[in-house]
Parts: C-alpha cells; structure tokens; sequence
C-alpha cells in the first residue's frame, strides 16, 4: 500500500477495501459495524437522542488532540448535553488526495481510543477522496444516537431566574490553542486542548440530582456565546462574576497579549449549567469529583431583570454589559 | 485591591467639588473604562468623555480613498489591520475594494508585510500605517528592514499621527486630559509636562483598573487646587525621557507634517511622513497618487464624537443604523472606538 491517501482509495473499488481493512477496521472493530450497507441496533428503552456535526479544524493535529478525537467528542458531548448517554456514533471522512497514511492512523486511533472512553460504538463510515486543494487535510463529520436519562427535561429556555450558573472547567483552552497551533501570532505558551469526552460529567450530575434545567457546550463562540444564548432562549438575564470565571494562567497570559476575551474562545470539554441554588452546590461538588470537570465552579446567577442580557459584576464590584458575540470568530477551529 | 486603590475609590466616590470633564485620549482606556465598569463610580458631575485616540476612529476617509485607489488603480496588495478594512471610505471601503478584486491582505504586524513583500516579489506592497507614537516605530523599522532587504517591492502608505497638538486642539474640549500610558512610555513626558505652561492638565494613566482609579483620583484633587496640573500616575512603565531608542528610529526615517484627523480636521504639525532619503517607500510619492478630499457620511456624527461634543448616544443613527455589524463610522468599526464601546457596553445605563 501507498504511504499517502490516492484518488483511487475513494474509487471504491479494491484499494478501499484495502484502505477500510487496513485502517478502519482495524481501529473501529466491534459486533455491530459489519460490511453491510447499514448497520442494525437494539432499540434503547427511553427516547432517543440524535445529532450530526462536521469538523474542519485547521490544524487537524495540535496540542493535546487531533480532529479525529474532537469529531467523537463534539457529538458525544451533544447527545450529553441532552442527558442522553451516547451510544452509537456514524463517521464519514473526505480526505484530500495526498494525506499521509500515517497521520490518518494517527485520527483514527484517536477517535477509537476516545470512543471506548466515551462509551459508544462507531457502527458504520464512509470515506471519500478529494483532489488536492479542494478540502484542507481532511473534513469529518460524525453522526451520535444517544438514549435520554429517564426524568430529565433540559432545555435552552428552560432556565429560571435564581438558577445558579456553572461551568464545568476554565474556560478558553481549545480556542486559545487552536490559536497558537496556527503560529500566526509568534506567541509560544503551553496551552493544551480542553477537548475531552463529557458523558462522564453528565452523568454525575443527572445522578445528584435530574433538576438541571439546561446543560450546553460551549464549543464555537465559547462561553460568552453560550450565555447570550440561554438568555435568549430563556427570556432572562444572567449576571456574570467575573472573579470567579475559571482560566488558565497560559490562557489568560496569551488573551492579554491579544487582546482577546476568553469568553469568547472556543472549548471543546466544557460545558455551561444552569441549575436552581438548591441543588447547585451538590452539582458542583458531584463535577469536582469527576474527571474532565475537576475545575467545575459557580461563575453566576440568573435573573428576570434585562432579559436577554448578560450583565458582568467586574473586579471591582461595578456593573457593564458583557459585550455581545460579533460573530467574527476564528474559522475552521472545530 | 491594594491599599492606593481603595483610597482612589473613596476620593472618586466622595468627589463634591465643581462639575469636570475629563477626557480619555486613548482608544485602550476608552475599552477598559466601560470593561471595568469605572463610569459607575463616578459622581454625576464628573463627565468622562472619549477622545481621538483611536487611530482607526481619527483615520480621515480621504485616507481609506487612497488606499483603494492603490488595490484598484495601481494593482499594489494593501497590507493592513483588520480594523481598516471595514472602515467606509468615500465611495467603498478596502473589503468593498476587494470584493471588485483588489488584493487586501491581514497582518497582524508591519513586520508581516515586509515578509509578504519578500515571498511575493512580483507583487507591489504598501502597508497601511496609521497609529501614534505608539505604532510609529514599528512601521518605521519595517522600513529599515525592507530597504536593509533591498525590497523594491515595498511601500508605507502613512497617516501617523502625534499626540501633543491634538491636546492643544482640544483643550476647549475638557478640563483635563488621561494621557495615553502607551503613547507616553514611548515619548517621555516633556511635551505633556509643557502643556501646562499652556493651561493644559492631565496625568498619565495605565490600563488596570488600580491605574485608572489613581489618576481620576488625581484629576478630582488636583484640579480643585485651581491651576493647571500634569502627573505622572503610570511610573512603572512611564518614564520623562521615555524610549529613547524608538525615538531615534522613527526620527531617522520620519518628519513631522501636518495631519488631517477625522472631526478635528488639519491640525499643523500633528502628522508623520517618511523623509526625503525614503521617499522610495512612500506610496504617495511611489504611485504619485493626487490628493484626494474624502467625504464621510453626512450623517454620521463621528467628528462630534471623537471631540467630546456630543456622545454616540446623540447621533440619530446608532444602533439602529449603524451597529459594530453595520458600521457606518470608523467609531463603530474598532473595536477601540467610542461609539462601538458604547454599543458594546450598554453606554451609561445599567
Ligand atoms: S453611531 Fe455610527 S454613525 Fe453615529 S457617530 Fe458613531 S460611527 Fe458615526
């Protein structure tokens, strides 16, 4: 076999099997992902969960993962954020002619070793290739089926006033080093991806208490975004304390330089909760006993004033507006 | 908080003396005033009022013609600052300029244009230097590095600007100046310290939040002693000699002018070109382009804005019309300008 992706691997015709043998299968093998035309699975007991997300992330290998562990979590973490236990993920690849073998090896590794830690199979895939310059390294889009946690109702209008806000971990890694990966700004730091699989945090929650009323994650836009989000949705405001938005010395270091808010970068492991006070230093201390959300803390409160808006309690105790989402984020970071 | 600034906070809060304005020069301060909520603790006959020191914001639109003069007339690749490219010219702006295919490229530092220029050796560059003192250095090292590079191919289109004179134009404006800590670490403080001969007060300020409450501290106590005042409340950055080594640099390579500033006009003396030696590297002379007369929207209330005449709040226009999505002035179109600082912050309402 050659040592690069060719035409011919898409072809369909011997070389993609040999492609599907050698690579994917090797990886992906499990009972229910055969040669046939689609793959047959038991039915779940409770509702089932659905989502599809395609991944374009320029560099496709940085620090601390690859775009083929992003493409499991991105999905997995979307079924979790609907308190749905993610089961069984669909991947389909286009690769540009010319992309090294090995460094596929490297993706697909990723995406097995985090789908075993995420809990699902991957039970079918498609793979197509491109001619040079028509995609960038390669796309992935992944498609989850999850079944949803008997007794949760979450929701992005569902968040009430006196909920309080939490965030799973600091907040800004995978943007901040997708950033650097891009080696645009000269700027060396040690910022590694947050990028990780979050059922497991999900999950630990749902068992403390099924009174979580919105889980999202705060991929493209970051935090900031997902906040303006829910307090849209939900017709509420949500008061913000700066102080206690967790970051990461790197990544706060790097935004300085910048000029950047780490609201506003993108993460790939942690999430945003809008939880009622009762139950939400139970939450807290359930994400800290958990892995991927050591580093979880209450970053706000929500209220019924200013619908819409998110109002930021500053270092030193005065109140702005946190400044709206513009829309120009970086592209193709996830 | 530190001890200084618990005690600036209580002489802001307690503050009972004669109505002020106080104007912020510099677009940073601009930013982080509204970030760290500071008008909030202000009495209410202390106005802040923002000032042109944006270099985006006080860019005229005769400059952005200029520019698009040279990506579609001249075939040269304009090098610039995000910022610039959504800033309405006369007719178009430089992203209304590539879309009728004039190459217009991003960088992030002069320095990135002149490697542009040396990979791209066919193609005629000209970075797009606006900015004060701040900035200036480094535009003019670019030029040292391409001519040290004997870089043919490359060019200064330059609206640099100087602080000083724009104070003394807009002294009517406020009744005491934050000085830009930026622009002074480079420049020293002489020329502000001289201001006062002059009637001029203000103080130096840096950009935390201890900083900032400091020298408003300073104005509130000093200007109730009824004469005019300077002080420098950013000494660990600032010095009065300041960088002397890039105020070598840009005196080898540059010349004061006179300046034409967005809403104040000419002001004499107030702009930097390349010298004659340089002339190669001036784009107006390179290309001899003529001199353009720009005209901004008429309705646009940018001028007013930038002297302390009026807040974005008064120009019928914003948020509405015009939005950081849609910006119709160069105020709303950096993130450093008033009007987009105002918009993203919810001004003085909350
Ligand atoms: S709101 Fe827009 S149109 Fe009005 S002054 Fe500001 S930039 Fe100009």
């Amino acid at each position: 076999m050659s040592d690069t992706v060719m035409l011919a691997h898409g072809a369909g015709g011997r070389q993609t099997a040999e492609l599907i043998d050698t690579v994917f299968k090797a990886h992906f093998d499990n009972p229910h992902l055969t040669a046939d035309d689609a793959a047959v699975l038991p039915r779940p007991a409770g509702p089932i969960a659905m989502t599809t997300d395609g991944f374009i992330v320029s560099p496709p290998f940085f620090p601390g993962g690859n775009i083929g562990k992003l493409s499991v979590c991105g999905t997995v973490n979307d079924l979790a954020c609907m308190g749905a236990r993610p089961l069984y993920l669909t991947c389909s690849f286009v690769i540009e002619e010319g992309f090294p073998l090995e460094r596929l090896e490297q993706v697909v590794s990723a995406m097995s070793a985090t789908a075993a830690e995420a809990g699902v199979e991957i039970v079918a895939g498609d793979t197509k290739v491109a001619g040079r310059g028509q995609v960038d390294n390669l796309f992935i889009t992944t498609t989850g089926v999850g079944e949803v946690m008997p007794g949760t109702h979450l929701a992005g209008d569902a968040a009430r006033p006196g909920d309080k806000v939490i965030v799973t971990g600091d907040i800004g890694r995978h943007g901040c080093t997708i950033l650097l990966a891009r080696d645009e700004f000269g700027i060396d730091a040690d910022v590694t991806t947050d990028c990780a699989p979050l059922w497991g945090p999900v999950k630990a929650m749902l068992d403390t208490t099924s009174d979580v009323h919105v889980i999202r994650d705060a991929t493209r836009g970051g935090v900031g975004t997902v906040l303006y989000e829910i307090a849209g949705e939900s017709s509420v405001s949500v008061e913000l304390d700066a102080e206690a938005v967790p970051v990461a010395p790197e990544v706060r270091g790097v935004c300085d330089m910048l000029g950047l808010d780490p609201l506003y970068l993108a993460c790939e492991g942690t999430m945003v909760v809008f939880a009622p006070a009762d139950v939400a230093d139970d939450v807290v201390a359930a994400l800290r006993a958990t892995d991927h959300s050591h580093g979880a803390a209450v970053i706000g409160t929500v209220s019924a004033d200013h619908p819409g808006k998110v109002i930021m309690r500053t270092s030193i105790g005065t109140r702005t507006l946190l400044p709206q989402p513009t829309g120009e984020l970086l592209p193709r970071i996830c | 908080m530190t001890g200084a600034a618990d005690k600036a906070r209580a002489i802001i809060e307690s503050y009972d003396g004669p109505a002020l304005r106080i104007m912020e020069v510099c677009g940073t301060h601009t930013h982080e005033i509204f970030r760290l909520g500071i008008r909030g603790l202000l009495p209410p006959q202390v106005r802040l009022i923002s000032g042109p020191g944006c270099p985006v914001c006080v860019t005229p639109p005769g400059f952005i013609d200029e520019a698009v003069m040279l990506g579609l007339e001249h075939d040269v690749t304009v090098c610039t600052f995000g910022d610039l490219v959504r800033v309405p010219g006369t007719d178009m702006s430089l992203a209304g300029a590539r879309s009728k295919g004039a190459r217009v490229q991003v960088v992030y530092s002069p320095l990135d244009a002149v490697d542009y220029a040396r990979d791209h050796a066919s193609e005629q560059v000209t970075f797009l230097s606006v900015g004060f003192e701040t900035t200036t250095p480094a535009n003019c090292l670019a030029v040292e590095r391409a001519d040290a590079a004997g870089l043919g191919n490359f060019s200064l289109l330059t609206a640099n600007k100087t602080m000083p004179q724009a104070y003394q134009a807009l002294k009517g404006s406020a009744d005491a100046f934050l000085y830009p800590g930026h622009v002074c670490a480079i420049t020293g403080t002489r020329a502000e310290e001289d201001l006062v001969g002059q009637g001029v007060s203000g103080v130096v300020c840096g950009f935390t939040a201890p900083e900032i409450m400091c020298a408003l501290a300073i104005i509130l106590r000093r200007s109730q002693e009824g004469r005019p005042f300077f002080a420098n409340a950013y000494p660990r950055v600032v010095t009065r000699e300041g960088n002397k080594g890039a105020q070598g640099l840009v005196a080898r390579l540059m010349e004061p002018c006179d300046a034409t500033w967005r809403g104040l006009g000419e002001i004499p003396g107030s702009g930097m070109r390349l010298r004659d030696a340089y002339a190669a590297y001036d784009a107006r002379r390179k290309f001899d382009l003529p001199h353009v007369e720009g005209r901004s929207n008429p309705a646009c209330r940018c001028g007013d804005v930038l002297r302390g005449a009026c807040t974005p709040h008064d120009c019928p226009l914003f948020g509405k019309v015009c939005t950081p999505q849609h910006p119709v002035g160069a105020c709303m179109v950096s993130g450093e300008g008033a009007c987009s600082a105002y918009y993203q912050y919810g001004g003085e309402q909350l």
